[in-house]
């Protein structure tokens, strides 16, 4: 099953904005959490785990769980904690 | 060449509070109403905590709802008051005397206060099963973080599951907003509903509202499978499906029971809210375990005074009595601390407390027992199966976590010190709970003398580069080497 059709309708959202996370464009909305575009755009997985690897994404969305922690321009972190800027340039953790 | 960022703030206040949800708001503009300087500092962007988290900007609202027009009124509040604000800003350490240490937008603050309040409300608890760690699970809070402030349902078809009242509320929301609820997945028998039905009963609007959910998903048909828990989350890149078992009373899955499986795309799940307790750790503040007030706590008297002078600690954070109670235990902290800094002499002090902390005592019942119906039963650690991961930042799963204890690391301390489980970036923060679990099975002591594990700064992880900023090796001061 996809992602699509996560944004419940009815409701006027910000300025459209362009973002890349690694390697895939995403449009969302200008002031949207990182991670919540994400998930619209169909990104779950964030991250890979230490140990076995396994695939991560939004956990708490609340900035305590760290399981979302992306890298922006160098730094490390927690895409529920950032907000959507057109342009941005998101990495996955190494 | 440059110097050590300044911090923007360096000030004195004369107190500090933080945690700006519903009690923290109401503490900082109690004090300032009453002539206090004081400073409220939050890591997000807005007033509000998580129940009046503001929708962000650009956002029409969904049709306001209670919630959202009390947190316009506490953002508002705020506004006019002359309480400093520092939003955005991550508290990662707090000195005794007080002096706190954040990090925001624009680099550090640094920020004293003879007096602090506590108000960083409550963290959601969690019972691991294999496959919770996939893409597509999100806590029950996560779940109303995204409906509520993003307009964004958690998955297409989403299962529901855990205990306490967050399961209704997300159900329900997520079918107001258009989504599709597979099943709701309730540990707790229905006869513990029926249990707390006097504690209920002291807010019949509150009650009233939860029927209204209840409603809801039984007009939509939404399975509600109470006494049943998620046993295992399946999928390969993320959330497929769930399997769901019969458990009994105390969490146990009944074994004769077979498992059926509900195909999802989301899970949302929890088991009621805990006490955030790092920062009355940090400072070294006395704490109880009180199940229904959600775990450990500090200890707190009725003017929600800590064991340590001028120390507070308000809402949630200090007990999770929910929202109604929030407000009254800011005002009740906030006042104690004006008494205490000798700006409320005892008569206008006892005036404006004693109906407070009348209204608080009405609160506190209904908020208790919602809290006592989402505490998990005392055999769910039973769901977890060996090759569970427990501490999800370090990778380590229940056999590695029960070997280590079987060695005699006992404590949550010695198990942190022996497996690193606790020691990653969360802190212990989703673990904690489910280690001390294993530790009170595996030992046979009672939970309560299982002690959260020491508290260490920083709070959260740290961008080093911002908290140093830019320096020369040539200013460092380096005396030169004693003679041989």
């Amino acid at each position: 099953m996809t992602a699509a059709g996560l944004r419940i309708a009815g409701i006027a959202r910000g300025a459209a904005a362009r973002l890349r996370f690694d390697a895939v464009e995403i449009t969302a909305h200008e002031g949207e959490i990182l991670a919540s575009a994400l998930l619209a755009a169909g990104i779950r997985t964030l991250r890979h785990a230490p140990g076995d690897g396994g695939p991560r994404g939004l956990f708490c969305a609340m900035g305590s769980c760290q399981e979302c922690v992306v890298q922006i321009e160098g730094q490390r972190i927690e895409a529920c904690r950032v907000l959507v800027r057109d342009g941005m340039e998101v990495r996955s953790l190494p | 060449m440059t110097s050590r960022q300044e911090p923007r703030y360096e000030l004195r206040y004369e107190l500090i509070v933080i945690g700006a949800g519903p009690a923290g708001a109401a503490a900082a503009l109690e004090a300032d109403a009453r002539g206090l300087k004081t400073l409220l500092l939050d890591e997000v962007l807005e007033a509000g905590g998580q129940v009046y988290r503001a929708p962000l900007a650009g956002l029409s609202q969904l049709p306001a709802s209670r919630e959202a027009q009390a947190g316009n009124a506490l953002r508002a509040a705020l506004a006019a008051s002359t309480v400093s604000s520092a939003f955005g800003h991550r508290v990662w350490a707090v000195e005794p005397g007080f002096k706190v240490f954040s990090l925001g937008p624009d680099g550090p603050l640094e920020a004293e206060a003879e007096a602090l309040i506590l108000a960083t409300g409550a963290l959601e608890r969690h019972v691991p099963i294999p496959g919770w760690t996939l893409p597509g699970v999100t806590g029950l809070a996560a779940a109303t973080v995204l409906l509520k402030s993003q307009a964004m349902l958690p998955g297409r078809r989403v299962v529901v599951a855990g205990s306490g009242p967050l399961l209704p509320l997300v159900a329900a929301s997520i079918l107001k907003s258009g989504g599709e609820v597979a099943a709701v997945v309730d540990a707790t028998p229905r006869a513990g509903w029926l249990g707390q039905m006097p504690a209920f009963m002291t807010r019949p609007a509150l009650l009233a509202r939860g029927a209204g959910w209840i409603g809801q998903l039984l007009a939509h048909r939404v399975p509600l499978l109470s006494g049943h828990a998620l046993v295992r989350i399946e999928g390969t890149d993320g959330v497929e499906g769930v399997h769901i078992a019969a458990v009994d009373a105390a969490g146990a899955p009944v074994r004769q029971a077979a498992a059926r499986r509900i195909e999802c795309d989301a899970v949302c799940y929890g088991f009621g809210l805990q006490p955030a307790t790092e920062l009355t750790r940090l400072l070294g503040a006395a704490h109880h375990y009180v199940p229904r007030l959600g775990g450990w706590t500090v200890k707190t008297d009725a003017d929600q005074r800590t064991s340590l002078a001028r120390l507070y600690a308000a809402g949630d954070g200090a007990g999770v009595l929910g929202v109604a109670a929030a407000p009254g235990r800011g005002r009740l902290a906030a006042l104690a601390a004006l008494h205490d800094l000798g700006r409320l002499d005892e008569a206008a002090w006892q005036r404006a407390a004693r109906p407070l902390r009348r209204r608080l005592a009405r609160a506190a019942a209904f908020g208790q027992g919602m809290t006592a119906l989402a505490a998990p039963g005392l055999a769910s650690h039973e769901r977890i199966t060996a090759g569970t991961t427990v501490c999800r930042c370090e990778g380590l799963n229940r056999e590695t976590l029960d070997a280590a204890i079987a060695q005699g690391a006992v404590s949550l301390n010695d198990l942190k010190a022996a497996t690193r489980c606790g020691m990653g970036p969360c802190g212990g923060r989703v673990c904690g709970d489910t280690a001390a679990a294993l530790i009170a099975a595996a030992t046979g002591q009672a939970r309560e003398m299982i002690h959260e594990a020491t508290a260490r700064p920083p709070l959260r992880p740290l961008p080093l580069d911002q908290l140093v900023g830019d320096f020369n090796y040539a200013d460092l001061p380096i005396p030169a080497p004693a003679p041989l």
